[in-house]
């Protein structure tokens, strides 16, 4: 038929995802939320709006949090992508940041958690050691309906607290 | 001797998977499922013509697409009754024009957003693909928006309701207007709330798969509520209860949006599931959940209230009106809330309220966090503010005044509340409480700090709220309890989970009820599979109802096992004990002679079959046996397990009390919140680093409620701001430091003495913030929200109106 609309080609793209290379066939709207999510089935990263406002779905590109609902997985050919499931530690346990929401309970029901994880990762690499009104600014492009922020603001603090720590 | 658990801010369970991204939400299952996407109505009162699916149909990916004629054909080949009108979930005898919505619109639509026409796609990218190409042809029916156009009634929303008019209810104690009319003083306001809604960061979300082979259905469903739903989806896909499963995964999210069902999708994707042969997955995007799930808040109150030279209330007289949306599937649960629950502490004298509920093109009303509380608790606080101006006195007095007091429990309000059982509260200290807000705020030092702010330009105000909560509302809920014979404690109960933490906070009850470690333990909750009687996560029950019911249940498994273990141990029940998951001999220590509960699981369950290491304990020549009685005793089952249930005669009163300090821009407007104080009196905490989490996040939905959520309904029924950029819920730029104290007064009516904690946060924070601007600007606040705009043209009025 003609008239089939079609979703039209793919393009091959390849993703650095957690540091394991993925070499995927997308079709061009695919959005890098739904290529982690369900091609690559990386379910951590979340989409809370699909706008770019809430940062549930805040993932590390090349080292820098962006919305992953607002980026076509196909511009991204070649870069390096941190999920939440890439800041475990190396044992595949908790990570620091990971670590201190559980410390401070600075998540509930954990919907937006990952997009606050990837996020205060990225902070700490620039201000390693924040005080508590840079800790509080610099989740405030998240949205969390469950905690009010107080404890996610603790857990900031916290996980720079435990980043400086020697690993055992 | 073992720490108690109960009391202590065990850190969660939950929180290794969910931080790590190991957490299972409802889009997480379900890869390969069709996805559904939806033709929802652009116009809020129109009826739908015609339907014209032609060209969707050429789509690469399309697997079906289904209108109410499906439904309807479905119903005459298979006796379905997905046609049919989704239930009246909360009939009410004051009810008298319930309606309620079709799965999909049955030629008529009532608000921008119902679904009309439900397409089946490989993916959600095809399945919007198609819906685009979908025409719908309407005529137009005029909407009517808002509360004063429903009253007006020129139009009406259900052509066979009058006045747009679901139901009018009236309760009273004692002769409110002749207690009024006599009164010394008389006051008069009317108060308004504006609309928001619980907005979890999850929408709602459901995954169906029919196995064709075992003819059976499982239903995985971002809901409060998976029994209900489960048998509500049996009922409309006429399949027997018994073949249907309803599983909760991890959700994102309630605060009471989600205790309504089934909704349409909960109906429609199992049904497509079963017609298709094949898993159906949808998942709700944000501009979904902003136009087809629920709102709430929405109230006009008129107060008249008679008072004494004292402050002391000797009548009062309210008369409100609810905005409930265009169909009414949970009832009058919100508007009886405010009704009864806007007495607070207080003693009113005479009262009398009068509430209608009303028809409008929105989307429907449902419970959302508070549930018509924190509109009651505006009503009554600025109540109490405007009587304290009115005499010249000091607003934390008067509310003293009308206190009722701790040896006046349990205290009669003389209502019904929303469970259908009487307003009596149980317990409660309020004086206590406000004595300690006071010092916890520094109430009676902040006249000093106002006047020295007023000297540096700066303006700032407090106010205080107080609130009392009717918490764990019955009928029921119950717990099973099992241990295994490794001597894991495997916990089930049938309501659902949002991130409350119960799987930590049951795993604390019964690791102190049972005399095993924390670690031992696994809760499962919300599954069908595992148990099959409770009625959901709402109305903050769930320490009250699922916390009594799996102590009660670890009781009796505590029982049992000590009866199996006094054979075993040949001494007496009574002179055995149960520590960390060890049955010994009281008195005899750790060098004792005992027996650990795995090995009384194997005694339990009298085997024929040594299947593991474990089992042969329990295998017939194994131990010896009175060989005159029956392997397993006369009353007793096997297995180290029981189930039970908690049923309470009536809910329990959980009370707070909030003061809010703010500071308000002399040129801007701008409203900041300088401190958030809050004493809290749930009575026995289980974890208290949960309930202070509950607390802040409440706080910060009352702060977004009170200075930034609204939605904002333009008069031909559109929602202008259904989306996260227009619609402001608070970041952590908005929301303040939480200052927290707690007060205890048990409660009599449960084993744990527990009342909820869930919702209290919210309730008082619309009120407390009014009375804090009220008192830093000198302008009488009656509406909230209160944008800075809006205080701006206040200012302007209350300027006009001196000049």
């Amino acid at each position: 038929m003609s008239d089939v609309v079609s979703t039209g080609s793919t393009t091959r793209v390849s993703l650095t995802v957690n540091g394991v290379r993925h070499d995927l066939d997308l079709p061009a709207r695919r959005l890098l939320s739904d290529a982690l999510r369900h091609d690559l089935r990386l379910t951590g990263t979340h989409v809370g709006c699909e706008h770019g406002v809430c940062g549930a779905c805040t993932v590390l590109v090349d080292g820098a949090p962006m919305r992953s609902c607002l980026l076509f997985a196909v511009s991204l050919d070649g870069a390096e992508i941190t999920t939440v499931e890439g800041c475990r530690s190396a044992d595949g346990g908790m990570g620091p940041v990971q670590q201190a929401f559980h410390e401070c309970h600075a998540l509930q029901c954990g919907f937006c958690t990952p997009g606050f994880i990837t996020t205060i990762t990225a902070f700490l690499d620039d201000n390693p050691a924040p005080t508590r009104d840079e800790a509080r600014e610099a989740v405030s492009g998240n949205l969390c309906r469950c905690t009010g922020y107080v404890n996610i603001v603790s857990a900031v603090e916290r996980a720079a607290e435990l980043r400086r720590e020697p690993t055992p | 001797m073992t720490t108690r658990m109960v009391g202590e801010p065990v850190k969660r369970v939950e929180d290794p998977r969910l931080v790590t991204g190991n957490g299972r939400y409802l889009d997480d299952l379900g890869h390969d499922a069709f996805e559904v996407a939806f033709v929802r109505s652009p116009h809020a009162h129109a009826r739908v013509v015609d339907v014209d699916v032609t060209d969707a149909l050429d789509v690469e990916g399309l697997v079906a697409i289904y209108t109410y004629e499906d439904l309807v054909a479905d119903e005459e080949e298979h006796g379905t009754r997905v046609a049919q009108a989704l239930p009246l979930l909360i009939p009410h005898p004051t009810l008298t024009h319930g309606r309620t919505q079709h799965a999909l619109a049955n030629g008529e639509v009532n608000h921008v957003g119902e679904a009309i026409v439900m397409v089946v796609a490989s993916d959600r990218y095809a399945a919007e693909d198609a819906v685009e190409r979908i025409r719908v042809d309407y005529e137009f029916l005029t909407p009517i928006v808002g509360v004063e156009a429903a009253r007006a009634a020129e139009h009406l929303v259900h052509d066979d309701v009058p006045g747009n008019v679901a139901a009018r209810m009236v309760q009273e104690t004692g002769d409110a207007d002749a207690a009024i009319d006599a009164a010394p003083h008389r006051l008069e306001l009317d108060l308004a709330i504006e609309r928001s809604a619980s907005m979890p960061m999850e929408g709602k979300g459901v995954h169906a798969r029919w196995d064709a082979d075992d003819e059976s259905l499982t239903v995985h469903t971002s809901t409060q509520t998976s029994t209900s739903v489960r048998q509500a989806v049996a009922a409309k896909l006429n399949l027997p209860v018994d073949r249907v499963e309803v599983v909760t995964p991890d959700v994102g999210g309630g605060f009471g949006v989600k205790i309504v069902h089934p909704w349409p999708e909960e109906v429609l994707v199992p049904w497509a599931a079963l017609r298709l042969g094949r898993p159906v997955k949808w998942t709700e995007d944000r501009r979904e959940h902003f136009v087809s799930s629920a709102h709430e808040r929405g109230q006009l109150h008129h107060v008249r209230v008679g008072y004494d030279d004292e402050g002391r209330l000797l009548g009062l007289s309210v008369k409100f009106w609810h905005d409930h949306g265009a169909y009414i599937p949970y009832g009058l649960i919100v508007p009886i809330i405010t009704s009864t629950q806007l007495l607070g502490p207080y003693k009113p004298g005479a009262y009398r309220v009068e509430f209608e509920s009303l028809y409008t093109n929105t989307v429907i009303v449902t419970p959302y966090r508070g549930a018509g509380r924190p509109q009651g608790c505006f009503v009554m606080e600025r109540t109490m503010d405007a009587i304290a101006a009115d005499l010249g006195l000091d607003r934390a007095l008067v509310r003293e005044r009308n206190f009722i007091q701790p040896d006046e429990m349990p205290y009669d309000q003389g209502l019904i509340f929303q469970d259908g059982r009487q307003l009596l509260y149980d317990s409660g200290d309020f004086p206590g409480s406000l004595a300690k807000l006071k010092e916890l705020v520094g109430w009676d030092d902040f006249a000093a700090y106002r006047e020295q702010a007023r000297a540096e330009g700066r303006r700032v105000g407090i106010g205080m709220a107080c609130y009392v909560e009717g918490t764990g509302v019955g009928p029921y809920e119950g717990g099973h309890i099992r241990v295994e014979t490794d001597g894991t404690v495997v916990v089930s109960t049938g309501l659902t989970t949002q991130g409350q933490g119960h799987q930590t906070m049951l795993a604390q009850i019964v690791a102190d009820e049972l005399g095993v470690p924390f670690e031992r333990i696994r809760v499962t909750t919300g599954d069908t599979r595992r148990f099959k009687y409770a009625v959901g996560t709402f109305a903050s029950r769930t320490a009250v109802m699922s916390g009594s019911a799996v102590a009660v249940t670890a009781r009796a498994v505590r029982e049992k096992a000590l009866r199996i273990a006094s054979d075993a141990l040949e001494a007496a029940v009574e002179d055995l004990e149960i520590v960390d998951g060890n049955v010994r001999v009281k008195g005899t220590g750790e060098n004792g002679a005992s027996v650990d509960l795995g090995a009384v699981a194997v005694l339990s369950n009298p085997l024929r079959y040594a299947f593991d290491e474990a089992a042969k304990r329990a295998t017939q020549f194994a131990a010896p046996a009175d060989p005159d009685k029956p392997p397993v005793a006369e009353g007793e089952s096997p297995g180290l397990e029981a189930s039970q249930f908690y049923s309470p005669p009536r809910s329990t009163f959980a009370n707070g009390m909030h003061a809010v300090v703010v500071e308000t821009d002399p040129d801007t407007a701008d409203i900041k919140v300088l401190r958030y104080c809050v004493v809290h009196d749930c009575g026995t905490l289980i974890n208290p680093m949960i309930v202070e989490g509950q607390i802040h996040g409440g706080v910060a939905q009352g702060v977004g409620g009170a200075l930034y959520e609204r939605m904002e309904y333009a008069p031909d029924g559109q929602l202008l701001n259904a989306s996260f950029m227009d619609f402001l819920m608070p970041y952590a730029s908005e929301v303040p430091e939480v200052e927290i104290d707690h007060l205890v007064t048990p409660s009599p009516l449960n084993p744990l003495g527990v009342k909820g904690a869930g919702e209290a946060g919210v309730i008082p924070g619309a009120a407390a913030i009014a009375a804090a601007i009220e008192d830093a600007e000198g302008i009488t606040i009656r509406r909230m929200p209160i944008s800075p705009s809006e205080l701006f043209h206040l200012r302007l009025e209350n300027q006009e109106a001196g000049s």
